[in-house]
């Protein structure tokens, strides 16, 4: 059925798009996303794939063609990494505004300055409210998987809303991994064909897009936009089905880890969630009932859910791999907490701000986070809400 | 060369009703250069007052497809349409002659749209990208802009006890466009109606990038009587501030040679906008501005192969 590989996420990723076979792609090279575009650009030159790839002068030109390609009626893609992300920022505001189903990969990088090349997710951390849907990758393997399912996420009636489907930069971009990927024809088949709403490019039919939408009318506009991120969650678990029947592989909007039972849990999203599982399992040798929650789905964000999962837990640490410099937390933690606050005797919340700039996390550290945990859990007093982990202070 | 009579059997693809000032240039300009085009258009427009105006939610100006994504991207945006275009016509789903046009004011082409439209020339895109030029930033209120001629008042180049207006002469952005060594450039004017819509055709009909910059009066921005726009545009172009001329494959011709060249001040008086320049103590700077126009005209006419 499937095919065992060897493949960096970035491989994986350009092969992703390769079976997608977008109509168009236009894309900028960016450290750690480049070998996606170069990937890509190859698959082109030897006629992997139908698409017209637009090599844009940057990437606010990037986005741009990508919305004007997608407002013809083309199945479009982009890719980029931090400081891309940002130099498009005005546009992917516009790719959502218009309700224009794209897909970009992210290779999470740290957002200058100080300029840096590694892993944090400031980039898409700072994106999370510009109305795109946020799917976080553990390994290559989610970052593929995640890859496939989003056209189908993003193309939905209900949804026909942008889709970031992240990893994290060197460790998952960089790194090999024994993979499966279906065979070309099994994701053309469960993608489907691309049929858009009111193309451009039916020229007998003549839309204008992107109008001015002053008081009258742009707040209705905007309330359908957070309805389409409602209606996202139901859409991605429903695709996820489709998917686990093809694949075997099951994906939700997060995933436990020995959660069931835990007393103390931590909640974390990318590449993290594999060190952490390493260290659960340690403790859980020792027998301390740790436990994690890895988000898949950072938006539309599972709150209901989340608070579910985390309810009976005593003391729970949120890991953010970027900072809101609010002086209250990293982002992820702001959603969990608040998330939590409406759960009776619910679980002691504190955060952690870690491997910002690429700086290593090791299964020890996470331990450090467990062991204060516990201590949490036996007192009930929280003397560090928000600490920096694996820093020199 | 089209007459008036085939034209007049065309639909006009904009219609009345939009929220342009009475009098304004850009109109004129959509409707001529829309009538030029022989095969379906889709239209890109930069965030500015042609945008602002044709497309008030829910109402639109607009017969043909149109696409607004932000003031600096209508080239690449475009670039993302048409390359659609190619796509889908490659793969058989699509089959049909479609041309491309957009339309950027002077802000939104020559300043912050520059990278944009510089990338999409390069890149090759079979696409007419024309400049409304009105020479500032008409729709947050007149400030400079590279296009803005020197001395004229705007909101962010005031004249005042200091100052005669703005300090530097206009990019000659025209002139930029040629170094791309694109197939076609234009210069036109809504007042040479014919000259504008034979050169859209042109720039229609080539294989690859074209780009257009075409004069547009703004009434409210230079500062005249709402029913003088097109004798305003004809000035600019009889006092040769604005030469008529195309680059067909790097060959500079002279679409029009005016009969008598006018002395620029019958063009700037003619404008609030240059009304302070007419003090005394401006008379240096309105005599640099003529001088500045000679040189123009006669480096042109030497790339054009005329006589001086
Ligand atoms: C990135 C960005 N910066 C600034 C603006 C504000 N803005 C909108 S239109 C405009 C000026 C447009 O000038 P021009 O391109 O000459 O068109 P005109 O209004 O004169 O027709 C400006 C500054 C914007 N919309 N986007
Ligand atoms: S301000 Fe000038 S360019 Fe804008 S609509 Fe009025 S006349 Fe036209
Ligand atoms: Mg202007």
């Amino acid at each position: 059925m499937s095919i065992r590989v060897g493949k960096t996420g970035n491989e994986a990723v350009a092969e992703a798009m390769r079976q997608i076979n977008p109509d168009v792609v236009a894309a900028y090279p960016i450290t750690p996303q480049t070998e996606i575009v170069q990937i890509f650009s190859s698959f082109v030159a030897n006629g992997k794939v139908d698409t017209e790839f637009v090599t844009v002068e940057s990437e606010h030109s990037a986005m741009s063609a990508t919305v004007g390609a997608a407002s013809a009626g083309a199945r479009s893609m982009t890719a980029t990494s931090a400081n891309g992300l940002a130099f498009m920022w005005e546009i992917v505001y516009i790719a959502a505004g218009m309700r224009l189903p794209i897909v970009m990969p992210v290779v999470n990088r740290a957002l200058s300055g100080p300029l840096n090349i590694h892993c944090d997710h400031s980039d898409t951390m700072g994106a999370r409210d510009s109305g795109w849907i946020q799917l976080f990758s553990e390994n290559a393997q989610e970052a593929y998987d995640n890859a496939v399912q989003a056209p189908r996420i993003a193309e939905n009636p209900d949804v026909k809303l942008p889709v970031m489907v992240t990893m994290d930069g060197f460790i998952i971009s960089h790194a090999m991994e024994v993979m499966e990927i279906l065979e070309d024809e099994k994701v053309r088949e469960f993608i489907g064909k691309y049929v858009p709403e009111n193309p451009l490019l039916d020229v007998d039919n003549p839309v204008t897009l992107g109008p001015v939408d002053l008081q009258d009318w742009n707040f209705e506009h905007k309330r359908q936009q957070a309805e389409a991120m409602r209606n996202a969650k139901p859409v991605i678990l429903d695709v996820a089905s489709e998917y686990a029947k093809l694949t075997g592989r099951k994906y939700g909007l997060f995933e436990e880890y020995k959660l069931d039972d835990a007393d103390i849990a931590i909640v974390v999203l990318g590449s993290t969630a594999g060190t952490a599982k390493v260290a659960v399992d340690q403790l859980r040798a020792k027998g301390v009932r740790a436990g994690m929650l890895k988000i898949r789905v950072f938006r539309p964000f599972p709150a209901e859910e989340i608070a579910d999962a985390l309810k009976h837990v005593k003391a729970v640490a949120v890991m953010d791999r970027s900072d809101s410099f609010n002086a209250v937390g990293g982002p992820v933690f702001v959603d969990v907490r608040s998330a939590l606050y409406d759960v009776d005797n619910g679980p002691k919340i504190v955060n952690y701000i870690y491997g910002i700039g690429g700086r290593d996390v090791t299964p020890d550290h996470v331990k450090t986070a467990y062991a204060d945990l516990a201590k949490i859990a036996e007192t009930g007093q929280v003397e560090n809400p928000l600490t920096y982990l694996g820093i020199r202070e | 060369m089209a007459t008036l009579k085939e034209l007049s059997n065309k639909e006009i693809l904009i219609s009345s009703g939009h929220r342009a000032c009475a009098g304004c240039g850009f109109p004129i300009i959509i409707k001529q250069a829309l009538l030029a085009a022989e095969n379906p258009v889709v239209v890109a427009c930069a965030t500015g007052c042609m945008e602002v105006c044709t497309t008030i939610y829910p109402y639109t100006a607009w017969k043909v497809p149109f696409i607004h994504n932000a003031f600096e991207n209508a080239a690449s945006t475009l670039s993302g349409v048409e390359a659609a275009y190619k796509s889908l016509s490659r793969q058989g789903k699509l089959d049909k002659k479609i041309d491309f046009i957009a339309f950027g004011g002077d802000g939104g082409t020559y300043d912050i749209g520059f990278q944009a439209l510089s990338g999409a020339m390069e890149r090759g895109h079979n696409m007419l990208y024309i400049c409304y030029d009105n020479q500032a930033y008409m729709n947050t209120g007149i400030q400079r802009s590279s296009a803005t001629p020197r001395g004229a008042n705007t909101t962010t180049s005031p004249a005042g006890t200091e100052s005669y207006g703005k300090k530097q002469y206009r990019k000659d952005l025209s002139a930029v466009m040629v170094a791309h060594e694109i197939p076609y450039v234009a210069q036109a004017s809504p007042s040479n109606w014919n000259d504008l819509v034979t050169k859209v055709k042109k720039a229609l009909a080539v294989e690859g990038p074209a780009f257009m910059n075409i004069i547009q009066p703004c009434v409210l921005g230079w500062k005249y009587p709402s029913d003088q726009s097109i004798e305003l545009a004809k000035l600019a172009v009889d006092t040769c501030f604005w030469p008529l001329y195309e680059v067909e494959n790097g060959e500079y011709k002279l679409t029009y040679r005016p009969k008598e060249k006018k002395p620029v001040e019958d063009w700037l008086k003619r404008q609030g906008r240059f009304r302070h320049l007419f003090k005394p103590e401006n008379a240096e700077i309105l005599k640099e501005i003529q001088e500045d126009i000679d040189t123009r005209w006669s480096r042109l006419l030497a790339k054009c192969g005329e006589e001086a």
